[in-house]
């Protein structure tokens, strides 16, 4: 937690030079100001956190759900592979306004439409490592494993997920990070969270809320990056190499 | 047992059958060794039997009932299975990578315990020791343990193994062919056993079958194989040495009980007494043993003159290594050749000495043969 703590100073720090070398040209209390700001409306960008946090971890359950289950299935179906991780590639190349753009008139305007949007960019992390965490097992592992009367539904559950786990946690992660960043712009079609405050800093000209909002951003993805490599660590005991023979 | 009918096996996309038209049958309690160079076909023909392939044409029964109606999942978890590989869970502890036949058939848990331990002990890893680890922290020879283990739990009456001890150094392999032995005798399971070794083949099989391009060639008993090879390549591929191959087929055991050779002595053997039995030894040399008959070392002609003393005890310099009794005479003779002596001292699983097996003896047996 110290070490949390710590970080977040760090990007206030980071943050707060940036922005000197931005006041220069005017404003040189503009730290002043932020810290005045944030100060000020605290209960605002926590709420806005909070919404942002809600975004970010509702579509990161749905997409991983979609994606392992996807993974999974054309872990099976090789034919099927290649084509599904095209289609997830060509997701995540789309820029993430015009991605935003396109689901307007199909989900129309709201928090809904983010989450869509999130989803479908956080595919492909997920689906290729899961794929790909499957497929480089050992063949040997699974050979023993059928070969010894485990039926396809054990062997999937006791053995290839236990064993892909820590590559696709690895994809989770990277999900997860890039999630937090594109949620801030999902605030463009109304989905909420501290996009807000970014953008009505924007076109307000206010600056001190386009950085309180950038702060916020940083410390959420963080702190979620942070989280999920103590949770690699906590799980993966020391059988969980994967490599074992 | 096993009865192999006309099986054949053609893979999607070849024209050439992996397997053609084999027929084999294999005896309760037999260990049938299949063997040939690679791609012959031994390896698709084990699978076949649990079905991990199945058969293009042919049938295939076990004790009478046709393999092929079976469900290959209930079939699978009466038949062990081991490959080279190995393929232990490494996630999974030793514990857990045995109990994977008896959880699937979900036995209770005190009785899967009780069966874990005890096949542990089997093949000689301390379950109070390794149970808990993870095969990363295991060697190889302890590795190769776990999956015989593993397939051996839940006391299938077939066992199909595949080059299972061809991922360990020569030593190792030796040894736990020889522990594999001696439990085989113990256990009597009818196996179907693959490898490429013509040697290990002579060692372990009760039968040899041996295959080339996907048929069977001849399949007759070790000794048989020898003397009457069936066609050039059956007798290219026991080579030329032959009588020396004769050595794989007789234990330590069996010469023991022909040679005559004075016993070994006591640590508390008054000197003029070594020197007596060395003067009549054909060897030159005599096995000190303790109390409890377990072997000290020996006392050569040169450990009389170099050191002083009163007794056997006082003599005697340890030997660097010996060979049990169920090992093979092939092993005894590269102990001798690695030890540079013309005679190995053979103890039992304890360490008690149980005789001597001289380069003569080995003469004899070859010349006998020949």
């Amino acid at each position: 937690m110290d070490q949390l703590l710590g970080m977040a100073f760090d990007v206030f720090r980071a943050a707060g030079n940036g922005i000197e070398s931005i006041a220069q040209a005017g404003d040189r209390g503009i730290i002043a100001h932020t810290i005045d700001y944030i100060s000020r409306r605290s209960d605002l960008i926590l709420e806005l956190m909070l919404e942002h946090l809600w975004l970010v971890v509702l579509t990161l359950i749905i997409a991983v759900t979609i994606s392992v289950t996807v993974g999974i299935i054309i872990s099976y179906y090789e034919s099927f592979a290649q084509t599904v991780l095209g289609i997830c590639q060509v997701l995540m190349v789309i820029p993430s306004m015009a991605m935003l753009a396109f689901m307007v008139p199909l989900f129309g305007i709201g928090f809904t439409t983010g989450v869509v949007a999130l989803v479908l960019y956080s595919l492909l992390p997920v689906v290729r490592n899961t794929y790909t965490g499957i497929r480089e097992l050992d063949p040997a592992i699974v050979e023993a494993a059928k070969g010894m009367g485990m039926t396809e539904r054990r062997i999937l559950f006791k053995i290839k997920i236990p064993l892909a786990r820590p590559v696709i946690m690895a994809g989770v992660r990277t999900a997860a990070v890039m999630m937090i960043g594109i949620a801030a712009i999902a605030a463009y079609v109304g989905a909420g969270g501290l996009g807000e405050l970014i953008f009505s800093g924007i076109s307000r000209g206010h600056q001190p809320m386009i950085i309180a909002g950038a702060i916020g951003v940083s410390i959420i993805a963080i702190a979620f990056d942070y989280l999920f490599y103590y949770g690699e660590k906590r799980f993966s005991v020391e059988g969980s190499t994967r490599e074992g023979n | 047992m096993i009865k192999l009918e006309g099986l054949t096996k053609v893979f999607k996309g070849h024209n050439i059958p992996a397997v053609k038209d084999l027929n084999l049958e294999v005896n309760e309690g037999d260990v049938c060794v299949l063997v040939g160079p690679s791609g012959c076909g031994k390896t698709t023909t084990m699978k076949m039997i649990n079905r991990l392939y199945e058969p293009t044409g042919g049938k295939i029964y076990i004790r009478d009932e046709d393999v092929l109606q079976m469900d290959p999942i209930k079939l699978r978890l009466d038949i062990g299975y081991v490959i080279q590989e190995i393929g232990l869970f490494p996630h999974m502890t030793i514990y857990e990578n045995i109990a994977t036949v008896p959880n699937e058939k979900q036995w209770p848990k005190d009785q899967v315990k009780e069966k874990v331990d005890n096949v542990m002990s089997l093949v000689g890893l301390d379950p109070e020791i390794f149970k808990n680890r993870y095969p990363s922290a295991l060697s190889g020879g302890q590795r190769q343990r776990v999956g015989v283990a593993r397939a051996m739990v839940s006391d299938p009456p077939i066992m199909l193994m595949d080059e299972p001890f061809g991922a360990v150094d020569p030593i190792t392999r030796a040894r736990l062919q020889n522990e594999f032995l001696r439990i085989q005798e113990r256990v009597d399971k009818t196996i179907v056993f693959v490898t490429h070794d013509i040697d290990e083949a002579i060692k372990m099989s009760d039968t040899i079958a041996v295959m080339r391009e996907g048929e069977l060639v001849q399949h007759a008993t070790p000794s048989d194989l020898l003397s009457a090879p069936a066609d050039e390549f059956v007798s290219n591929l026991v080579g030329r040495n032959r009588s020396i191959k004769r050595l794989h087929l007789i234990r330590v055991s069996e010469i023991l009980e022909e040679v005559d050779r004075a016993p070994a002595l006591k640590e508390d053997t008054k000197e003029e007494e070594v020197k007596k039995r060395l003067d009549e030894s054909d060897i030159r040399t005599v096995i000190v043993v303790d109390r409890d008959n377990k072997l000290k070392g020996v006392i050569g002609v040169n450990d009389l003159k170099r050191k002083t003393g009163e007794v056997a005890g006082d003599y005697f310099q340890e030997v660097s290594d010996t060979v049990t009794d169920d090992a093979t005479l092939n092993d005894a003779l590269s102990v001798m050749l690695e030890i540079g002596e013309g005679y190995v001292a053979v103890v039992n699983e304890d360490e008690k000495y149980q005789g001597t097996i001289t380069l003569g003896d080995l003469l004899n047996v070859v010349r006998e043969d020949s």
